[in-house]
């Protein structure tokens, strides 16, 4: 066999039921991995390297036993390692959200779509690096560490779940749950070249879930192909008790065994996402994609989003308006560091401002004041409002056209340090990410071609309120019509 | 659209953020700049139309009222960073 590591999470199910290759084996390739190349990359904030062995050994046992008698139902993922964004609650494994006014927090409950994946057999690897409360676009904003693009490590790999997406695409876990309230699964997806889902909002529980703009955050993953993404993805979804925002809606079996053609699929491309400011290349590998998805059968027209251009101002006043509802909690009394004081009012005061980092901070203080006395109607309220022109933007192509196919970021990953001193060009990176959360609806990155520098560029197909399984099925076909998503970095320290 | 450093003093105070000067006037001025960018969006006529808070469909969640095994105070108090006698520590509140 060629690399463990080189499975699919798809291959991997198939390989452990055989007995032909152990869970343990598998995991214990990955820890080799990733102690070899995350000192390069830094995409982990946490390896969870004991108990992972531990639990693969559990599910060989498990496997064995059923091995002997198959009439036994056996989870589907038994034995494959994932790895999880340090935003979702996993316990007894260290929960930073990548702040340091998290440090030492150990949260004693499973978010819930970890739980489910548990329930499902997955062995976890580790904890992933993010910008702090998932609040940027590079993961430059941790409190930790600043992960590495593995095609480029002088390159950032996008954020806010720039951790999972880097170690995927370094053959550091086959598949990594990542969060999306603006564009933080696509947009680090399509800077590392992976397949990566920003579920419809309601789909997907967020219980366990550090929150940042609850109207927004999505719980996601970041894959090798749509295949991948869409099995954990059937395996999360639905209705949990535990989150009063997810619908009791029946999950749909999402068959990709029969799609190798798109006939009869209307796909929209929307014009205000064909702008100033796109790079050329970008330009050409999505138009380019979607001829393939033209010449599978498609009927390709355009559509109008006439609102894009203010979704990046909207965003920016709902997201940190909640956000500064949300990180209110962190006050150094039930967890996390306190920095003493006299009074509770300096308490809070000291170690928010000391423990905060600076972005997080410039969006608390940003939201504050859009919900302050005298401004919130002018600020808060009016954007609440274009977002209702937003959404009405998307129900209107939707009547016209099944899906969206447009870029996801209109570039390919910046340099590290690039954009730290100004907040605001760092902003404009999410403008083709964020309008799909301001909406509520599904979005798919995929990767579609390099850039001369040899960087990713990811296409985005977006569709309709719960209309994942039609974005699955089109990703699939053109992963099975193309090999982008084959293509994987030689990281800088490798072994070849 | 330009902020004070008096203006970001009170934000900063009522969202309980302590920042040196140098903050303070970092602050003034991205944020001042991202203001600015924001005021784009008043050139909208929204008169007519309803704020959106939520995408979902307005409705209130249900569940049955019943008690259930929640985590024990021993697994809550864990992560706090002082605690006495099943309760969280702090300093005095009142004179």
């Amino acid at each position: 066999m060629t690399n463990l590591t080189d499975l699919a999470l798809s291959e991997c199910i198939q390989v452990l039921r055989s007995g032909e290759i152990s869970s343990e084996e598998l995991t214990g390739a990955y820890l080799a991995r990733i102690n070899s190349l995350d000192p390069i990359l830094q995409s982990f904030l946490y390896v969870n390297e004991h108990h992972a062995r531990q639990q693969a050994r559990e599910a060989d046992r498990q496997m064995a036993a059923w091995r002997q008698d198959p009439h036994q139902p056996l989870p589907p993922l038994m034995g494959v390692p994932i790895a999880v964004k340090d935003v979702l609650a996993v316990e007894n494994m260290p929960a930073t959200a990548g702040s340091r006014i998290l440090e030492g927090y150990i949260p004693p409950y499973n978010a819930t779509t970890v739980q489910r994946l548990l329930d499902a057999g997955v062995i976890i690897l580790g904890k992933t690096n993010t910008d702090e409360f998932a609040m940027g676009s590079s993961t430059e904003n941790s409190g930790y560490a600043v992960t590495h693009n593995p095609w480029n490590t002088a390159h950032v790999p996008g954020g806010s779940s720039g951790g999972s997406a880097a170690a995927v695409a370094a053959r550091l876990a086959p598949l990594a749950l990542g969060t999306d309230t603006g564009g933080s699964v696509r947009q680090p997806a399509s800077y590392c070249g992976v397949t990566g889902l920003k579920p419809t909002y309601g789909r997907v529980s967020r219980y366990g879930l550090i929150a940042y703009g609850s109207s927004l955050d999505t719980v996601g993953m970041l894959a090798r192909n749509a295949r991948d993404a869409a099995l954990i993805f059937t395996l999360m979804a639905g209705k949990d008790p535990l989150d009063a925002t997810t619908l009791d809606l029946p999950v749909p079996e999402i068959n990709l065994d029969s799609t190798p053609r798109l006939d009869g699929l209307r796909v929209g491309v929307p014009t205000e996402y064909f702008i100033g400011g796109l790079q050329p290349e970008v330009e050409y590998a999505v138009r380019q994609a979607i001829q393939v998805l033209a010449s599978l059968g498609a009927q390709v027209q355009s559509v109008h989003l006439p609102h894009t251009e203010y979704a990046v101002p909207v965003y920016y006043l709902i997201a940190t308006a909640e956000a500064s509802a949300n990180l209110a909690r962190f006050d150094g009394i039930r967890y996390g560091p306190r920095l003493s004081a006299d009074t509770m009012w300096d308490v809070y005061r000291k170690t928010r401002g000391a423990k905060f980092g600076s972005e997080v901070k410039r969006r608390i203080m940003l939201g504050t004041y859009a919900l302050s006395a005298g401004y919130y109607d002018a600020y808060y309220g009016q954007a609440q409002k274009v977002r209702t022109l937003i959404k009405r933007d998307f129900e209107n192509a939707f009547e016209q056209v099944d899906l969206i196919a447009a870029p996801v970021a209109p570039t390919t990953a910046f340099r590290i340090g690039e954009h730290t001193e100004d907040p605001l060009a760092m902003y404009l990176e999410d403008v083709f990410t964020i309008t799909a959360n301001l909406a509520g609806v599904p979005g798919l990155a995929v990767p579609v071609g390099f850039d001369q520098q040899g960087l990713p560029i990811g296409m985005q197909l977006m569709g309709p309120h719960f209309g994942e399984a039609v974005l699955f099925q089109a990703a699939h076909a053109y992963q099975l019509a193309t090999d982008w998503h084959l293509k994987h970095p030689t990281t800088q320290g490798e072994m070849t | 659209m330009s902020l004070t450093i008096a203006e970001v003093e009170h934000i900063a105070e009522l969202a309980r953020l302590e920042l040196t000067q140098v903050e303070k006037e970092r602050y003034r001025q991205q944020l001042s700049a991202v203001l600015e960018y924001i005021a784009h969006l008043q050139e909208l006529d929204t008169a007519d139309i309803p704020p959106t808070s939520s995408v979902l469909p307005a409705r209130t969640a249900l569940r049955s009222d019943h008690a259930r095994q929640g985590l024990t105070p021993e697994a809550l108090l864990r992560n706090a960073p002082d605690a006495e006698d099943n309760q969280f520590r702090v300093p005095p509140v009142l004179e």
